[in-house]
């Protein structure tokens, strides 16, 4: 049979789906096992049992100092920015992604606009939102929405332009006006593709936060990842990565599920 | 079938390939030194560019590159992982980075301490109780943290009297500028930059916990008990380049000037860090400073405030985890686990004249 021919079945698929992950996991114990063998004390690859260690300390031990339990409260405070952000964001981008989708006038007052501003690098204004924002909440929600909602915006209104032109003038001959058009034809096509870009914007996303959070914070996930950087802690920087990777693809499959619930009617038209 | 052995044997190589190996002891000729900017470590950037690194590695017949880093932790980091064989760094970093990650370490080189370098700047405030309740913007866990410890502990205060707000510090001098930054720590060149701005006040500073912050040029231990000819060409190019930064002629001020340009000032702002700095240009003086029974009192401090912020090892279960050696061969804490040392060998050699 022709290699192109073989079909894993879904046992062996999930089998091969495995192999990277081990593989990642078999050369990291590899690497660290040669390191602590040298250097018993060594920060760089620590050992997984000093990683359990450790997520148990972060997880389920209470801080000396503040009492908080250190990976929930970095957790919330980060959700928190993250999820405003993203809310934000997406309001924005519906109400001018829409306006520049269905309105010709808006159009030629917006996108011009938004395509300049979705250019601008947004960590490159960092310093900027931090001196006219301050150093609070407001500035790092800032930055996430600054790097989100013009993707946002331009994605809607690329999508909204995309509606087949018979569909609105069938809502024309039935007398529909501008509001009902928009509201009842084009809103229901926009909103499961807002929840499909949200869901490329993620990675973006904690990204800007991470960045915010390194600058000035006194709680949240990139703020602890940039704080025991300076002690080479490893062994909280890793679990704090994997955990935010963990958190990006549940937001991931949790939004899909949420387009699925909400607009059926998508999965059609995909 | 790929056979198991050969697959964990190429995976062991991979990993351990993608990771620079620790800095392997041995007799050996070539060496790599990292250093970040900063007043009292100028002279080594300058002593690369003007040739005096070349002079001593030669005359001892090894090479030495010297590295610039723009990010001090980075440095020190690189340093920790093996890839460097000396690094320039504070005291207290020394303790709490490389030797709590099992580097032994010894500090070759006191070059200076802070002595007005870094302070506690306070908007509309007067002295230090006023800090009382204030967001204090720091790069936590940094020198800066160790100076507001101390400065509050000088009025009876804690650090449960403030809420500390990490702050990253090339952006400490706009954060300054907005409202709701109402307290500060930080070091030189910030600090000049600060204290002009308007309503800004420094209360507390380095020169009131006088050779507490202290700046050293660290080695690896191993690789100096394989190689002493690496510490006493260190020494050299200390001294010689110390001896005409200090020194008030026109090559003097003509290295002043190279320096503060390489640092991002001038001649006179670099001076006026140089002012806030007590520099060892004098072996001697080194020397005296470190076998005074000072600095095992000022070490107690710095590794009580770095086990108190849990920075010595989450299972430390004392600031006695990590031995700090003395000169003269006395041991703050474990004896057997002796990780950071202080020498003043190679400094006495450059005061007898004998490098």
């Amino acid at each position: 049979m022709r290699l192109i021919n073989i079909r894993p079945t879904r046992r062996e698929q999930a089998i091969l789906a495995c192999i990277p992950f081990v593989l990642l996991v078999l050369a990291y114990v590899a690497g660290s096992t040669l390191r602590l063998a040298d250097n018993p004390a060594d920060k760089l690859l620590p050992a997984l049992t000093t990683l359990v260690d450790s997520v148990n300390t972060l997880a389920f031990i209470p801080d000396k100092r503040t009492g908080d339990y250190i990976l929930w409260s970095d957790t919330g405070a980060s959700l928190w920015r993250l999820g405003l952000g993203l809310a934000i964001s997406a309001g924005i981008a519906l109400v001018l992604g829409m306006l520049a989708g269905i309105l010709p006038v808006a159009r030629a007052v917006l996108s011009p606009f938004v395509a300049f501003v979705s250019m601008v690098p947004p960590l490159a204004l960092l310093p900027v939102l931090f001196i006219v924002l301050g150093l609070g909440e407001v500035s790092k929600v800032a930055l996430i929405v600054i790097g989100v909602a013009p993707i946002l915006i331009r994605d809607l209104t690329i999508t909204a332009m995309a509606l087949p032109r018979e569909m609105i003038v069938k809502a024309e001959t039935l007398s529909a006006s501008t509001w009902l058009i928009g509201l009842r034809v084009v809103l229901p096509q926009v909103l499961p593709r807002l929840i499909d870009s949200l869901r490329l914007q993620l990675g973006p996303a904690f990204l800007f936060l991470i960045a915010a959070e390194a600058i000035s914070a006194s709680a949240g996930l990139g703020y602890r990842i940039f704080l025991v950087r300076r002690y080479l802690s490893m062994e909280v920087i890793f679990p704090y990565v994997a955990w935010i990777t963990l958190l990006a693809v549940l937001m991931d499959v949790a939004l899909a599920t949420l387009r699925r619930r909400l607009f059926p009617w998508s999965e059609i038209a995909q | 079938m790929i056979t198991r052995r050969p697959l964990l044997a190429a995976l062991a190589t991979l990993g351990a390939l993608s990771f620079t190996g620790p800095a392997l002891a041995e007799a050996k000729t070539d060496f790599k030194v990292a250093w970040s900017i900063y007043v009292g470590w100028m002279p080594w950037g300058y002593a690369n560019d003007a040739g005096i690194v070349q002079k001593w590695a030669d005359k001892y017949g090894i090479t030495i590159e010297v590295t610039q880093f723009n990010d001090y932790v980075e440095s020190m980091n690189q340093y920790t992982a093996g890839a460097y064989d000396a690094v320039t760094l504070t005291n207290m970093d020394g303790l709490s980075i490389p030797a709590a990650g099992g580097v032994d370490t010894t500090a070759v080189i006191v070059g200076d301490f802070s002595a007005g370098n870094d302070a506690v700047i306070l908007k509309d405030g007067a002295t230090v109780a006023d800090i009382k309740g204030r967001n204090v913007n720091l790069v936590e866990f940094s020198v800066s943290h160790y100076l507001l410890a101390r400065a509050l502990e000088s009025v009876g205060m804690s650090e449960q009297d403030v809420k500390v707000i990490n702050t990253a510090d090339p952006d400490m001098v706009g954060a300054f500028q907005t409202p709701d930054v109402a307290a500060m720590v930080t070091w030189n060149p910030m600090v000049a930059e600060i204290v002009t701005l308007p309503g800004a006040t420094s209360v507390f500073d380095s020169s009131q916990i006088p050779g507490e912050i202290i700046d050293l040029m660290v080695a690896n231990t191993e690789v100096l008990a394989d190689n002493p000819d690496f510490g006493k060409a260190l020494a050299g190019i200390w001294y010689e380049t110390a001896t005409l930064m200090v020194a008030d002629t026109p090559e003097g001020a003509a290295a002043r000037a190279a320096m503060g340009a390489a640092s991002g000032t001038d001649q006179a702002g670099f001076e006026s860090q140089m002012a806030a700095t007590k520099l060892f240009a004098v072996p001697g003086d080194a020397v005296a400073f470190v076998t005074s029974p000072d600095l095992g009192v000022t070490m107690d401090k710095v590794r009580t405030f770095l086990f108190d912020k849990g920075l010595l090892g989450s299972g430390a279960p004392s600031a006695d985890v990590i031995g700090i050696e003395l000169p003269g061969g006395a041991v703050l804490g474990d004896a057997a686990n002796v990780k950071l040392r202080f020498t003043d060998a190679y400094m006495k050699m450059a005061a007898d004249g004998a490098l």
